[in-house]
């Protein structure tokens, strides 16, 4: 390490730390000599992750040419990109009904997942029901509706529905009961044992215990995740059109493949704005119900 | 017996009033509430064109396609459970394994390496962006707000523009994972570093250290266990998003499987599907396991 640089004559204060560098030295050894095998260690994993990178970029034929060719051509799209425009003003109407779908489908989708995932939590949690055996079981039903990206749902739920809005409802419901009966449950275990404990000390069946004890503390939880997955499900909602499930996603991706840059940037910037408003407003309402900024999400 | 202690009636009586208004008030928000909400629902309906007969009508048709996804359609083993013959031969349920197991370690690649070089911009960003290790005012604000914009665009958007840009493959997916990757956890990143203790900072700075010095002697080392956390939470996150790249075009299984559910390859949607849903659950596992390592290690 080296020495601090300029400081003059050396003070008292400075020869005395010196004097007790030997000592200290012997009195922390792993962190005056850490040891050559935990060193070694550590290199031996930098060195595995970035040769991983190299085989990676190798076996997914990255070339120069390509990147290069690329950023060209990114550069060209972002100068067409200014100023955004949203061409005609059939076609801002048109954007803003789609906006407005895009918010239904969050929406709802979050909504409809809360209410499924309600019951789906107490079943999942081990406080709530006891058995090993229905507790395992309905995690990993979760765990493989969660495994399942939302828009592969979308595409499941269109052949059942059709095309269109209701399908991504649909899909963003299905993806979100995972999640949500995951962090319900999750949410569940970890209260404050002493409520339940004072409902069935006083002669509570399980009924009265899961109202009166656990529902109270848990609802304020449940109400803050769910606007936060509403918040990312407006997000999720922008491109679940891609795949023909409503919303501004659909608008999005033909933009894109007609190269109308500048309505590109329109939309894109109209997706930054609604998603701001949301964070905004959610933050707010999630304050006021809790109380208090953070609830964790794992 | 005992006795109760009671204010007279005099006193109690402006209380009373206090606490009715108090709940009439609570319960006139409820209410309030109760009715936004409602409006807000049957608007989404209109919205979103909700149908609930058709999809009354049609829920058989969820149940069948599940049904469908699940029995050979073709082959000599029509009409059975795929189940029933999980093998890798030429008419098994896992015909194309070679195929699709080439696929998924795509999949996984394009996840690692986007985000591995997300987590590396995302890493020179985060200490800008913080407010007590930031430079200036300016950096910080411009840090946060290109931060900001990384992550609020869903990155299939970035996957579609980019895959006009560099053509077809992984390279617009690993793009696209980086980029939104980068914002995700520079965010992340700087709230980690904005929770240290600044007392080892301030001794570097005291001894005459530059600001180079001070992140990598003072704030690292008590960071450096929570940034892989997050990091590995990402590359979770990650290998789900990277098995949908393929959707539009950039790589990985997710072409296969839109494919394998445009064409209807019953049997085939299903085997993709076990497979990502495999992969998915064991990487979970796997990053779980470390970090709780990691996170136990580190305190």
């Amino acid at each position: 390490m080296k020495p601090a640089s300029p400081p003059a004559p050396p003070g008292a204060l400075r020869t005395q730390a010196l004097e007790q560098r030997p000592a200290l030295a012997i009195a922390y050894p792993q962190i005056f000599a850490p040891s050559p095998w935990r060193r070694l260690l550590t290199l031996a994993i930098i060195a595995g992750a970035l040769g991983l990178m190299v085989f990676a970029v190798w076996e997914l034929d990255f070339s120069w040419s390509r990147i290069w060719g690329g950023i060209g051509k990114l550069g060209d799209f972002v100068t067409h990109m200014i100023p955004p425009s949203y061409g005609t003003e059939a076609r801002l109407v048109l954007y803003l009904k789609a906006l407005g779908e895009t918010l239904a489908i969050a929406f709802l989708g979050t909504l409809l997942a809360a209410l499924f995932a309600f019951p789906m939590g107490f079943l999942a949690a081990s406080n709530v029901v006891a058995n090993r055996l229905v507790h395992i079981l309905s995690r990993r039903f979760l765990d493989s509706i969660r495994a399942v990206d939302t828009l592969i749902w979308a595409l499941i739920w269109i052949n059942v529905v059709g095309l269109g809005p209701f399908a991504g409802v649909l899909a963003i419901m299905t993806s979100d009961i995972g999640a949500f009966g995951k962090l319900f449950s999750e949410a569940l275990e970890n209260l404050d044992r002493k409520a339940s404990e004072g409902v069935v000390a006083s002669g509570g069946n399980g009924l009265h215990r899961i109202r009166f004890a656990l529902i109270p503390q848990v609802i304020p939880i449940f109400f803050s995740q769910v606007l936060y997955y509403f918040e990312s499900n407006t997000r999720s909602a922008t491109i679940i059109g891609i795949v023909g499930a409503g919303g501004i996603g659909s608008l999005l991706s033909e933009r894109i493949r007609e190269n109308e840059w500048p309505e590109v940037a329109f939309l894109v910037l109209l997706i930054l704005l609604i998603v701001a408003i949301i964070d905004q407003v959610s933050s707010r309402l999630r304050l006021s119900v809790i109380g208090q900024r953070n609830v964790t999400f794992s | 017996m005992t006795t109760f202690v009671r204010l007279p009636d005099a006193q109690l009586l402006p209380h009373v009033l206090t606490y009715r208004r108090a709940l009439a008030a609570r319960r006139r928000q409820t209410i309030a509430a109760i009715i936004v909400l409602g409006l807000a629902i049957i608007a989404a309906f209109f919205m979103a064109e909700v149908d609930v007969l058709k999809l009354v009508a049609n829920f058989t048709n969820f149940t069948s396609y599940l049904q469908r996804i699940f029995h050979f359609d073709s082959g000599p083993y029509t009409g059975q459970l795929v189940v029933l013959h999980p093998g890798f031969g030429t008419d098994d349920w896992f015909w194309g394994i070679t195929k699709w197991l080439k696929l998924l370690g795509e999949t996984l690649l394009i996840a690692y390496l986007g985000t591995a070089i997300g987590a590396a911009f995302a890493f020179i960003f985060c200490f800008h962006a913080a407010d007590n290790l930031g430079k200036s005012r300016t950096t910080r604000w411009i840090t946060k707000r290109l931060l900001e914009f990384c992550r609020t665009v869903p990155e299939l958007v970035f996957a579609l523009i980019f895959v006009v840009a560099f053509g077809v493959g992984a390279l617009a997916g690993v793009l696209a994972l980086a980029i939104h990757t980068a914002g995700a956890l520079g965010k992340l990143f700087s709230e980690v570093a904005e929770n240290i203790d600044m007392k080892p900072a301030d001794g570097v700075i005291a001894s005459g250290g530059n600001w180079t010095e001070m992140v990598r002697f003072a704030v690292l080392p008590q960071v450096l266990s929570n940034f892989t956390s997050y990091g590995l939470l990402r590359f979770e996150i990650n290998v789900r998003g990277a098995s949908i790249m393929g959707f539009v075009g950039a790589g990985g299984i997710g072409q296969e499987l839109l494919t394998a559910i445009r064409k209807f390859y019953y049997a085939d949607v299903s085997a993709i599907l076990v497979l990502i849903i495999v992969t998915v659950m064991v990487i979970d596992v796997v990053t779980e396991y470390v970090r709780h390592h990691l996170t136990g290690a580190g305190r």
